[in-house]
């Protein structure tokens, strides 16, 4: 069985997606989601595990020998990122009984686990495979479904929320498709490690250049790199509360990923960056994303948006590291993949407990909160403290790396705009604290603090995110490594 | 015991000391003498270590990695202890004070108030005895997020305004231009390990060094080096006893502690004398201590009118590591000491007043000293050690800071710490002067009913206001461990 | 080639365009569906073209012996795809297939492409449910 591991990965969560929607009761098909999630994060974990002893794992799905047939490559970029979703899917699924209970119709519990299980293996799909028109039939998988659990929101606007979501998300898959047909023309393979090898034979023909350019605006687009966001506020916002947490830390990553994937694996960071010059797109952009999102970020006044907008400041950080296309920033950008999954994950959590006990993420209804739900909001500090990026938070890791990734191009602006952010994340976070530490709670409502099964979960990501900012040798090993994997091709 | 379990337990002493003030909540008494109890305990196990470190050894807890190369690591070393001393000595006086202070004052959340203070504590001894830039700065922002909930504890809208410019002003400089020299300095240097004299010799020109420097030292927003000063008399706000420990000993010496630390042990002497930043620092060192005091003068509210006082006495020690020789030095490090016992005794009485009184302004205390002799005595006394003039620790230090500029040969300087010491005189001795001389207002009687401060108040003013006496007659534990920080400098790094 | 012998090119580009401008320009969201599905149809009709080899029949096995010819020079210059007609031509007598994948890889766009369309439309209809209209700059305006 272990040596099928790459694709029971993938292929567990897929064939349990039916049996959770057909089961009908609901907690049944918890209980099936939740046997799928964690058993992903141990098979994940093993497969890492196995990686670090052997190298790269190489499976032929179905016995066809790649290039022929699709080809499961995971390497360490890809474990690092699958282990990433796998671990908030494990996290975020006790959580979603308790919060999807309350904030979905009951007879559509089992068809969210379903839609949750197939997201869940679309996402660990991209980082799996090795096969580029793959990456596009998983990057569906994962959207389409995720779109069905944005529109399960029980606010209106969900709705159009997700229909957004669908015609940008649907635009830059077709972008990414044309990007995937326009390689294959010109190099008869659709295997990554193949493409890597026989594109630059042709890297002179204008084609090259042309599919570069629809996967770079496609998965941006995915990735919601500003001014490609337009999506994602208003996802992030009306989404039921356990979806935001789940799809917040990782359909971003997974798409951070895929970039890092094609630039780096397939393209190659010569083409990349030397004759595609691509660093000249992905810096201003994502330095705007910083300073413009964070700025829109502290005028919100609901708090999942403003966390939403948070977040593409955030994905900045990520591109930003990457597009200085060095080691360290690479490094930069892959730990941050990782630590912004968790304070996120963990904010959106908490935001969570306040749905379930409030009623509203308003900020006005945040008055008081400080007294009547201390661990809630103590979470939602310890969370800000790490976006804020405070020494001892994983925040304060991704900074340091990304600092030093600037200081070493020399780029002391661009050192200087990542303290910008910072401080702009303090003034959002501080909002927050402000009304839920300094103002009187309503007397007339009477609220209480949010059920364990919520809290735990949230403050396992909260623990987490110090306890990855204090020992942070673990992921900037496995990120440096799997930094130094990406830029030096594959061996 | 082995000397890092030692310091990694005296660290931990105020937290388990918080811990102890959760528990016992329920009975206040009981909570108190938890804390009182933690802080005795944290000062003998700093004696404990303050008696290795004059036996010339270094203790040294190095933790684990945070990030490859960066280590958490603790190392005791001179200039560590006198900070360590101080913050450590005060703890317990400053609880015995704010027992009376906090009942006497009927203030709300004391638990809250009590477990956030011996955390601060906690982060004052992890920023004196951090061995790397990366551990200071750590236990630095640690500080200030743990002041936070003390400064802003009366949750009033003014005290959520002040808290802002606190936690504003502190951030910004700390992330904004500290953080940005200490990833600087691991770039250059491959290390953030502090080291006799210094890690950054040679690894990049002099240009670049001065930028490091001027980046260090607005850095440090705890030294409240003007412009970004206004922190400080923003958390005034804060309860007298967190003002008096946190806002003239722990936060604001931690701060002038990072600048001295970084000059001798990051920079070392000798390549600041090189570099040409260092009399520009010195110079707006000098500026924030002669506008501090000016401002001082123009304030009428007591604690104000200290808070400015700290301003400009913190910039006397950032001027003495600017100086950049053995004096300079020896006297930076001596004034922490000797201005954190004047300074906590002027906060005491002024607290006191508040108490026994209900009066801030000093215009309206003409008289109280009659009623309050013991209190306006020992505000006299924190005066004269302010001020500079013996019988008080204070003259001690800025004795030497005098040597160092004369050293230096900027006499310029000499002269601002001169005329700062006439303005000292006038605004601080003022408010004894009116207390004791002039007569109460015609015909008021709001000093009628009033009585000395609470008893357990009384004591600690009187312990401060003796340890500075004292200080004065027995200055060499401070002299002997500032000279050995500096002698080490001199050597060759290994 | 002349520019018009891409004449096929040209059509997905019109179509692309046609489809990417009714999805941007209309308020109505059915009609940006169907601009949505015009846009992926386009997509589709480029991969079928890349297929197309001129003169190739059906991709369907007629002969084994030629195919394992085919496919023994087709290994020999080691390669798919657009190569393969590279190593039709060396096969000499052998017959002109089409290559089968880019329309094999459609089957599944297409797939994906009903599903988009479903899930856009069932989205519709519960908007339409709760805002009593499809029109987005109703949506937008009205109350929320």
């Amino acid at each position: 069985m272990s040596e099928h591991l790459p694709a029971l990965l993938v292929v567990v969560p897929l064939l349990l997606a039916p049996v959770a929607a057909l089961v009908g009761r609901w907690k049944v098909a918890w209980a099936v989601a939740a046997a799928a999630c964690w058993w992903t994060l141990y098979a994940s974990v093993s497969l890492l595990q196995r990686i670090r002893v052997e190298g790269p794992i190489s499976y032929e799905l179905g016995g066809w020998v790649p290039p022929y047939g699709i080809e499961y490559r995971i390497d360490l970029v890809s474990i690092f990122v699958a282990i990433i979703v796998a671990a908030i899917g494990a996290v975020t699924i006790p959580y979603a009984r308790t919060s999807i209970a309350k904030e979905v119709e009951e007879d559509r519990g089992p068809l969210f686990y379903a839609a949750f299980l197939l997201c869940l293996s679309g996402l660990l799909g991209i980082s799996v495979t090795g096969d580029v028109f793959n990456v596009f039939v998983f990057l569906e998988i994962s959207s389409l479904s995720a779109y069905s659990m944005i529109a399960l929101g029980k606010d209106r606007r969900a709705l159009t929320a997700s229909f957004q979501y669908l015609i940008m998300g649907s635009v830059g898959a077709s972008f990414i498709v044309i990007g995937i047909g326009l390689m294959y023309v010109m190099t008869g393979t659709l295997n990554m490690a193949d493409l890597a090898v026989r594109l630059p034979e042709v890297a002179d023909n204008r084609t090259i250049p042309v599919a570069f350019t629809f996967l770079t605006v496609g998965i941006t687009l995915k990735l919601a790199l500003f001014p490609l966001h337009l999506w994602l506020p208003n996802a992030y916002t009306y989404a039921p509360s356990a979806v935001t947490a789940f799809i917040a830390s990782t359909a971003t990553k997974v798409s951070v990923y895929l970039l890092l994937r094609f630039f780096f694996t397939i393209f190659g960071e010569t083409f990349s960056y030397e004759a595609m010059q691509l660093d000249m797109v992905l810096m201003p952009l994502s330095i705007v994303a910083i300073l413009a999102m964070s700025l829109v970020a502290i005028y919100q006044a609901n708090v999942k948006r403003l966390l939403a907008f948070s977040s593409v400041a955030q994905i900045g950080y990520m591109v930003l590291g990457i597009s200085f296309g060095s080691v360290l920033g690479v490094t930069a950008g892959i730990i941050h993949l990782f630590n912004h999954a968790l304070m996120k994950g963990a904010l959106f959590m908490a935001m969570g407990c306040v749905m379930y006990s409030v009623g509203s993420v308003r900020i006005e209804k945040m008055a008081g909160l400080g007294k009547r739900m201390p661990w809630t909001m103590a979470a939602f500090v310890g969370g800000g403290l790490s976006l804020i990026g405070v020494p001892a938070t994983v925040g304060f890791v991704s900074k340091w790396y990304l600092v030093q990734a600037a200081l070493e191009q020399g780029s002391w602006a661009i050192a200087g705009v990542v303290m910008v952010g910072s401080l702009m994340a303090l003034i959002y976070v501080w909002k927050v604290v402000e009304v839920a530490y300094f103002q009187e709670p309503d007397p007339d409502h009477e609220i209480r603090e949010a059920p364990l099964s919520l809290l735990l979960p949230t403050w396992a990501l909260v623990a987490a995110s110090f306890y990855f900012g204090i020992d942070a040798s673990l992921t900037a090993d496995v990120a440096t490594q799997a930094a130094e994997t990406l830029i030096g091709g594959i061996q | 015991m082995s000397e890092g379990m030692l310091i990694g337990f005296t660290v931990l002493l105020p937290v388990v000391g918080a811990m102890a003030v959760l528990v016992l909540r329920a009975t206040p008494n009981m909570r108190e003498a938890g804390t009182l109890f933690a802080g005795v305990a944290t000062f003998w196990h700093v004696l404990g270590l303050l008696y290795l470190v004059q036996e010339g050894a270094r203790p040294r807890l190095e933790l684990f990695e945070v990030v490859p190369g960066v280590p958490i690591v603790f190392e005791v070393e001179p200039l560590g202890m006198v900070f360590a001393l101080v913050a450590s000595f005060l703890w317990p006086v400053t609880t015995l004070y704010a027992i009376g202070y906090m009942r006497g004052h009927h203030e709300e959340n004391q638990t809250r108030f009590f477990f956030f203070f011996a955390i601060a504590i906690a982060g004052a001894l992890g920023v004196a005895f951090s061995g790397n830039l990366f551990t200071l700065f750590l236990f630095y922002e640690f500080l200030t997020f743990c002041t936070f909930p003390l400064v802003t504890h009366h949750q009033t809208e003014e005290a959520k305004r002040s808290g802002r410019i606190y936690l504003g002003i502190l951030l910004a400089t700390s992330v904004g231009f500290q953080l940005l020299a200490i990833i600087w300095t691991w770039q250059l240097a491959g290390t953030v390990e502090f080291m006799d004299g210094g890690i950054l010799a040679g690894t990049a020109s002099v240009g670049v060094l001065s930028a490091i420097l001027v980046l260090y030292v607005y850095g440090v927003g705890k030294a409240a080096l003007m412009p970004f000063h206004r922190w400080l008399p923003a958390a005034m706000v804060a309860p007298t006893p967190v003002s008096a420990l946190l806002h003239a000993v722990a936060v604001v010496k931690a701060g002038v502690f990072t600048v001295l630390k970084i000059a001798v042990y990051v920079f070392g002497i000798d390549l600041l004398q090189t570099l040409a930043t260092t009399s520009w620092m010195a110079w707006a060192a000098a500026a924030t201590i002669i506008l501090g005091s000016l401002v001082a003068f123009t304030k009428d509210n007591l604690k104000a009118r200290l808070a400015y006082s700290t301003i400009s006495q913190l910039s006397y020690i950032v001027l003495g590591a600017m100086l950049a020789n053995e004096m300079g030095i020896i006297g930076g490090g001596m004034h922490i000491a000797m201005h954190a016992f004047g300074k906590i005794t002027l906060f005491f009485a002024a607290g006191a007043v508040m108490v026994a009184a209900h009066e801030k302004k000093i215009s309206r205390m003409h008289g109280l000293g009659r009623t309050m002799p013991i209190t306006f005595g020992a505000f006299f006394i924190g005066s004269l050690s302010i001020i500079g003039l013996p019988p008080a620790g204070g003259s001690w230090s800025k004795w030497f800071l005098g040597m160092g500029t004369l050293e230096s040969g900027q006499l310029g300087l000499l002269a601002v710490l001169m005329v700062s010491s006439l303005l000292g005189l006038y605004y601080l001795l003022e408010v004894p002067v009116k207390a004791f001389f002039f007569k109460p207002p015609e015909g008021s009687h709001h000093h009628e009913g009033i009585h000395e401060a609470p008893t357990t108040s009384l004591i600690a003013i009187c312990v401060t206001a003796a340890a500075t006496i004292a200080l004065f007659f027995w200055p060499e534990l401070w002299y002997d461990l500032m000279t050995m920080a500096v002698s080490g400098t001199g050597e060759v790094a290994p | 080639m002349t520019a018009l012998g891409l004449f096929n090119y040209w059509a997905v580009i019109v179509l692309m365009m046609v489809g990417f401008y009714t999805l941007i320009a209309r308020s109505n969201l059915v009609k940006k569906l169907i601009g949505l599905n015009i846009f992926q149809t386009s997509v589709i009709l480029m991969y079928v073209s890349f297929g197309k080899v001129t003169g190739g029949t059906a991709p369907i096995l007629v002969e084994a012996a030629h195919a394992e010819e085919v496919g023994e020079t087709a290994e020999a210059v080691g390669g798919v795809g657009a190569e393969v007609v590279e190593a039709v031509e060396v096969a000499g007598e052998a017959i002109l297939y089409s290559n089968p994948l880019p329309h094999v890889l459609m089957l599944t766009a297409i797939v994906v492409g009903v599903a988009t369309l479903a899930l856009g439309l069932s989205l519709v209809v519960r908007i339409k449910e709760a805002y009593g209209t499809i029109e987005e700059h109703e949506l937008l305006d009205g109350p929320s």
